[in-house]
């Protein structure tokens, strides 16, 4: 079907036009970071940094206790997500392929556990964490992180469990695989995707929980990347350059991360949906 | 992400879901490995009738300890007066209903209520509208542009929110911000130095722009790939029976994708009503405490202010009002798996 030649173009003017809304904000966002600061601090903007400089990255990663932050962040982000994905893979699966006495319960215990406002519930946290003498440590945020995270892995992996034809497993235990075998040869590689793909959210929360690190963990090194960032931009909000590099360097793990996994979290969720 | 597709998956083909025999069979599954299982055994084998509750264990306890228990500590911590003093000295000081009586009681609480509603309202239906129509233009663009728009929705998609706060603020800033350069230029010289954060409307306008921002790209995105699953027979008939864009979008690709908005519509409901770093980031709940919404609200009175044991009361009634507004679509899913 050919279409007339303005129906061909206000598609492509609209989405060159959203591409450029989507996508200025981390544009400028590297372009202030790469920028001397006579061209930041300026009337009329500079749009490209012709006269570029890494002054800005330079007093980021000096700042008071960056590698120790970035360390602990990298350390409770992977932990988190990589407990969550296990328990959830568990309990996806159980909820899932086996029908049992409470099962609904359960899972409006998981939906609702989704819902929690974390924000609101930093004092009891606070509370139970004092009393346990976890203060400024990074047990307490690991497990705490990895629950904020369980529910919407759980319940997401639910989908991509579903879309594998139950079939597939049958057939390999008719062909002498236990059902654990049968699992882990045949349905987790096709759960690859969904995997990949939920772990992205998970990542994503777990690296910007910033309310809880905020009450937890006041001691200067055992805060997360996070509350370097806040503190870092009220000791220097003046600063652009230097504010814009140090949110640089905390958003691009996810951003590679992202760019990497997103399409597969996508063609996951396609082939998934088209099972059904 | 892909909490719709689980509920396309049950809506499209309950039939594979039913898969012929009676689930609780396949507990058993264990023993199969000996040979083709009996076509009907009845009552499973009791490992197999322990195996879900195993399975998931670890979840349930993890739930139990780590959400369970910060809750009813926070019940109870509602019902107490706990301020700086009590919590230096470990004192427990019983107030009954006394919190919960004082926060019905103001007018801020109901004022903060009603502006989490509006707000959260204006920004879902924002999000849903906007999400759908980019997803829409999705498919209809080619594979260049299509994966140019990906990239860049990719791009919003994953900036953390703290990084995204801190350059939106920048955006938005008063003396060098390129919005305001950008208003001046279009011949709008009022804002040339307009502050946003100095009224509450504007304050809101810039919360706003930044949630929609980032939280478009997965509407749009998981719109997009959910439509490449709608068989193109029914695009096909529908085309053929004459129907327009707009009615091609309500009686194909609305109806088969219902689970996707419902599920869509109440993580961005959730989302949005607990957005808290945003709207603390951006100015604090400021100004003079207009742009609180409920999660900031009870923040700012348990943690900034010190009244823990009002803040505990204020948290749990902001789960009682989040659970009110989805209390629909929680029934609605539920009632789904009975039907499975």
């Amino acid at each position: 079907m050919k279409r007339s030649l303005a129906g061909r173009i206000w598609p492509n003017a609209t989405a060159i036009v959203l591409a450029l809304g989507f996508a200025f904000p981390v544009y400028w966002m590297f372009s202030t970071a790469f920028k001397p600061t006579r061209d930041i601090i300026t009337e009329d903007p500079v749009w490209f940094p012709f006269h570029g400089t890494v002054e800005h990255f330079a007093t980021a990663v000096n700042a008071p206790h960056f590698w120790t932050l970035a360390g602990n962040s990298v350390l409770v982000t992977v932990l988190a997500v990589g407990l969550s994905l296990v328990i959830a893979l568990c309990g996806a699966f159980a909820l899932t392929r086996m029908r049992f006495k409470g099962r609904k319960g359960i899972l409006l215990t998981f939906m609702i556990a989704q819902m929690a406002p974390w924000e609101v519930m930093v004092i009891s946290i606070y509370l139970i964490v004092r009393d346990a003498d976890l203060l400024n440590s990074l047990l307490p945020l690991t497990c705490f992180y990895m629950l904020m995270v369980l529910p919407f892995t759980l319940l997401t992996l639910r989908g991509y469990v579903a879309a594998v034809p139950k079939e597939l497993e049958e057939s390999a235990m008719v062909d002498g695989c236990s059902r654990r075998q049968a699992f882990l040869k045949v349905v987790f590689p096709l759960l690859a995707p969904g995997l990949m793909a939920t772990s992205l959210f998970g990542f994503i929360t777990a690296w910007n929980e910033f309310p809880l690190v905020l009450v937890l963990n006041k001691e200067p090194a055992m805060g997360t990347l996070p509350l370097w960032l806040s503190q870092f931009q009220s000791q220097f909000g003046d600063d652009w350059g230097a504010t814009m590099a140090a949110a640089s360097i905390f958003a691009v793990p996810i951003l590679v991360l992202f760019l990497f996994l997103q399409r597969k979290a996508v063609g996951g969720l396609t082939s998934g949906a088209v099972k059904g | 992400m892909a909490v719709q597709l689980d509920d396309a998956v049950d809506k499209t083909a309950p039939q594979t879901g039913k898969g012929g025999a009676p689930p609780t069979r396949r507990g058993g599954g264990r023993r199969a490995g000996r040979g083709p299982r009996p076509p009907a055994r009845h009552s499973p084998h009791p490992s197999a009738r322990r195996a879900p509750y195993l399975l998931l264990l670890p979840a349930l306890l993890a739930t139990a300890v780590f959400l369970g228990w910060p809750m009813v500590r926070n019940l109870l911590l509602s019902f107490q007066n706990l301020d700086m003093k009590e919590l230096i000295q470990h004192l427990t000081d019983w107030r009954g209903v006394g919190n919960y009586q004082e926060i019905l009681g103001s007018e801020q609480f109901w004022r903060v209520t009603l502006r989490t509603l509006v707000f959260t309202a204006v920004n879902v239906v924002l999000i849903m509208v906007l999400g759908v129509l980019i997803g829409l233009l999705l498919a209809r663009l080619g594979k260049k542009m299509r994966l140019t728009l990906s990239l860049a929705l990719v791009l919003a998609w994953a900036m953390p929110v703290i990084a995204a706060t801190t350059v939106f603020q920048w955006l938005f800033d008063s003396r060098y911000g390129v919005v305001n350069w950008l208003l001046d230029k279009a011949g709008w010289h009022a804002m040339a130095h307009y502050d946003w954060v100095g009224t509450q409307l504007s304050t809101f306008f810039v919360i706003t722009v930044l949630i929609v921002w980032q939280s478009l790209p997965f509407v749009a995105l998981n719109l997009y790939a959910a439509t490449t699953t709608i068989p193109r027979e029914l695009y096909e008939a529908a085309r053929m029976d004459g129907a327009g864009t707009w009615k091609v979008f309500t009686s194909v690709t609305f109806p088969f994708l219902k689970p996707f908005f419902l599920a869509t519509t109440f993580l961005e409901i959730i989302w949005v009503f607990k957005a808290f770093p945003q709207i603390f980031a951006i100015n604090e709940g400021g100004p003079d405490r207009l742009t609180e919404t409920l999660p900031i609200y009870a923040f700012t009175e348990g943690v900034g202010n010190l009244h823990f044991g009002m803040g505990a009361a204020i948290s749990l009634l902001t789960i009682v009002v989040l659970l009110a507004i989805t209390a629909y679509y929680l029934r609605l899913t539920l009632k789904q798996e009975e039907e499975l």
